[in-house]
């Protein structure tokens, strides 16, 4: 397949919509289905209940406020896919902008020289991981866990303080507007995320890249007999997702024009959760870039909905956040075990860490999910 | 003495124990080198200072977590929600005991609810919560990191939903015995940390109960035919080491004196798991040993004694830990044992 950037992404939407046109929904559309309708339900519900909410204005902010967010999430969805994990992302969020930071403010180094080499950084962290988990048979979240710590701790090892950017290029870039129909604009950043968007439903869609990441979420083990690039896709996608990290520490430094090791302190968590209640099935194997970006969609919306509310704490983000992942996975598991499912999951696993009889649990993961 | 000592010492180094042993010797041999006062212990009123006694004292939550943690990684998963739970129970417990400051009368040494209360009560949270993980995995099938992970991701939002976002100071003398009490002259919190391990040994040695551990870790499904309740044994090994980290939860609200709901046990997971996986409890699942988690957390807070000790920037605690896991995990997996043991062996041919 050799469609352009452009035509990927559009190409990548009908063909999920013959889904809706056939009588009965193909179940593995059906997470995505129920996370885009979530959406506008919680959107919906905001705008009946707000004065002001249902705005252009107020929907493309969610584009504004969570697009390093996006830029993670999606590196996440391709680490998911291919069934591991990356704990690092927030820490490495985090170390990106402090080494800009540092280098730009401190050093007085060109942005345009710094800011390739930060993304350098982030896709050779992302190499290391994926080098010792493929090579040394090491447990992704082991690894990544260990790099997470590492990353934190190189943070607090330039400066254990936040340091503020004033630097023309950082500024002027944070303040630019994209204007936009109806009075309305967008930020530098959105263009970013929503730039790796179309390249990452390129690349999982449409590439051997991305048959081959599928391929390994599903069974790693058939991939390796298939005789598909099972070492070099591994790899190459925990890469991909550190230099996800790098960028969107890159977008987060333009959105708070700060470096701080305390930045995107448990981000990785969100990303995952994005990705999951966005469809992606955390066993590996199946999910779409599209579903990360509504639920990246639905994370911004809690946020917004309990900003309106104005009497909501902060918390209640975690804690709905959490409640939707666990619907969510209850709601994946029960499709899952259910008869005749089409998605191509495996029955057993490594990293299942308990196989339990699908005839006893079936009934019940089913009651609780639907 | 017909043993000789190089049998000896292979018989040793076949133990568990024993690399952890050796790495907590060599990371206290190095302090003495530092410090020639590291190993000296004094007696003040009746308490003994030292060292030693401070490592011991500042790593029994550690401890206490990571020998929960341990069962749950025997029966091959994870629990990676410890920290949150662990600022659950502090939080239950301050808000229970009540931050009021009365200035008036002078009196502040109050409480809400008597102390037993209090305990029991955050105890029976922690284990809820531990058995909610415990039921999301056991009886729904979901992966553990998964059903640990949505705690992890709430749990912190339902603390501060506790404490409403505040940080609550305790202002309970008889609370602080948990965390800074002395009894017959060491930290009471050592005594806790030995009944649970007392506890945990006796059930997991001295009854089936370890072996059935093992086998779930090893092979649910083998272990199911087997006979072996493997859904009820995973179920309770979540529990209890939401428990565990209840236990923790009260230590490091009584040592701090507060209860911090966005902070308190704070990437406590991950110590954790470093100081199982230190211990020589293999991450996928079969045989464990408690006591090598116990050396293992005692090893994490050498090492961050040694670090602050010897004048490094305490900053570099955290590069350290993530080398020392990337080195500890390589050395754990089958890839390097197998070229070391085919090195062994050409050793021996040649």
């Amino acid at each position: 397949m050799d469609n352009g950037n452009t035509a990927a992404s559009a190409a990548a939407l009908p063909a999920l919509t013959p889904a809706h046109s056939r009588p009965r929904l193909d179940p593995r559309y059906l997470p995505l289905v129920v996370t885009l309708g979530l959406f506008v339900a919680m959107f919906g519900a905001g705008s009946v209940a707000f004065e002001g909410f249902f705005s252009l204005q107020v929907f493309l902010n969610l584009f504004v406020d969570n697009a390093f967010l996006l830029i993670a999430a999606i590196g996440m969805t391709f680490v998911i896919i291919s069934g591991g994990i990356d704990l690092s992302v927030g820490s490495v969020i985090a170390l990106t902008t402090m080494v800009l930071a540092t280098l730009v403010e401190n050093r007085g180094w060109s942005p345009a020289l710094v800011i390739p080499l930060v993304l350098l950084m982030g896709a050779a962290i992302g190499l290391v991981h994926g080098v010792v988990i493929q090579y040394f048979e090491v447990q992704p979240f082991i690894v990544t866990l260990a790099g997470m710590f590492l990353a934190r701790g190189l943070c607090y090892l330039i400066s254990i303080d936040s340091i503020s950017i004033t630097n023309p290029f950082f500024s002027d870039i944070s303040a630019v507007q994209i204007p936009l129909p109806f009075d309305t604009s967008i930020s530098v950043n959105v263009v970013m995320a929503l730039g790796m968007l179309v390249v990452a439903i390129y690349l999982a869609h449409y590439t051997r890249f991305g048959r081959t990441l599928y391929a390994i979420g599903g069974s790693e083990q058939s991939a390796l007999l298939m005789g598909l690039p099972v070492a070099r896709t591994k790899i190459l996608t925990y890469t991909f997702s550190g230099f996800c990290s790098a960028l969107a520490g890159i977008a987060f430094t333009f959105y708070m024009l700060s470096g701080y090791g305390l930045h995107a302190q448990g981000m990785e968590m969100d990303a995952i959760a994005a990705a999951v209640v966005g469809g992606t099935l955390l066993t590996g194997g199946s999910g779409y870039v599209v579903g990360t970006l509504v639920g990246v969609l639905i994370y911004g919306t809690i946020q917004t909905l309990i900003m309106f509310e104005g009497s909501l704490s902060s918390w209640w983000t975690k804690i709905v956040i959490g409640l939707l992942l666990l619907v969510f996975c209850l709601l994946q598991k029960a499709l899952a075990r259910g008869p005749r499912s089409k998605g191509p999951i495996p029955a057993t696993r490594e990293v299942n860490g308990q196989q339990l009889p699908a005839s006893a649990s079936t009934e019940r993961t089913a009651h609780a999910g639907g | 003495m017909s043993v000789s000592t190089s049998e000896l010492v292979r018989g040793l180094a076949k133990k568990r124990v024993f690399w952890p042993l050796v790495t907590l010797a060599l990371l206290l041999l190095f302090n003495l080198a530092f410090n020639p006062h590291f190993f000296s212990i004094t007696i003040r009123e009746g308490h003994l200072y030292g060292s030693l006694i401070d490592i011991l004292n500042r790593a029994a939550p550690l401890m206490i977590v990571a020998m929960g943690l341990t069962l749950v990684i025997a029966t091959h998963g994870i629990d990676i929600s410890v920290g949150a739970v662990v600022a659950i129970a502090g939080a239950v417990a301050a808000t229970m005991i009540g931050g009021q400051l009365d200035l008036s009368g002078g009196a502040q040494d109050a409480t809400r609810y008597p102390l037993v209360l209090v305990i029991i009560v955050t105890l029976a949270v922690a284990m809820l919560f531990g058995m909610w993980n415990g039921m999301l995995i056991s009886f729904f099938g979901m992966q553990p990191i998964i059903a640990t992970l949505i705690l992890l991701v709430m749990g912190r939002g339902v603390a501060q939903l506790i404490t409403e976002g505040q940080i609550i100071t305790i202002y309970y003398t008889p609370y602080f015995f948990i965390g800074n009490g002395f009894l017959a002259g060491l930290p009471f919190s050592l005594f806790i940390v030995a009944a649970v391990l007392a506890l945990l040994l006796l059930l997991t040695r001295k009854t089936a109960l370890g072996l059935f551990i093992e086998a779930v870790g090893l092979n649910p499904v083998a272990a199911r035919f087997a006979g072996v309740r493997a859904r009820a044994i995973t179920f309770w090994a979540y529990a209890f080491s939401g428990l565990c980290a209840g236990i923790a939860g009260l230590i490091v609200s009584s040592n701090v004196k507060s209860a911090d709901g966005n902070n308190a046990g704070l990437l406590f997971e991950l110590d954790a798991i470093l100081a199982v996986v230190l211990g020589g409890t293999a991450l996928n699942g079969g045989r464990f040993t408690l006591v090598g988690s116990v050396l293992g957390a005692l090893i994490i807070q050498t090492l961050t004694t040694t670090i602050y000790s010897v004048g490094v920037p305490p900053e570099v605690t955290l590069v350290v830990k993530a080398v020392v896991v990337f080195l500890v995990s390589i050395l754990q997996s089958d890839k390097v044992r197998n070229r070391i043991a085919t090195l062994g062996k050409l050793r021996e041919a040649l």
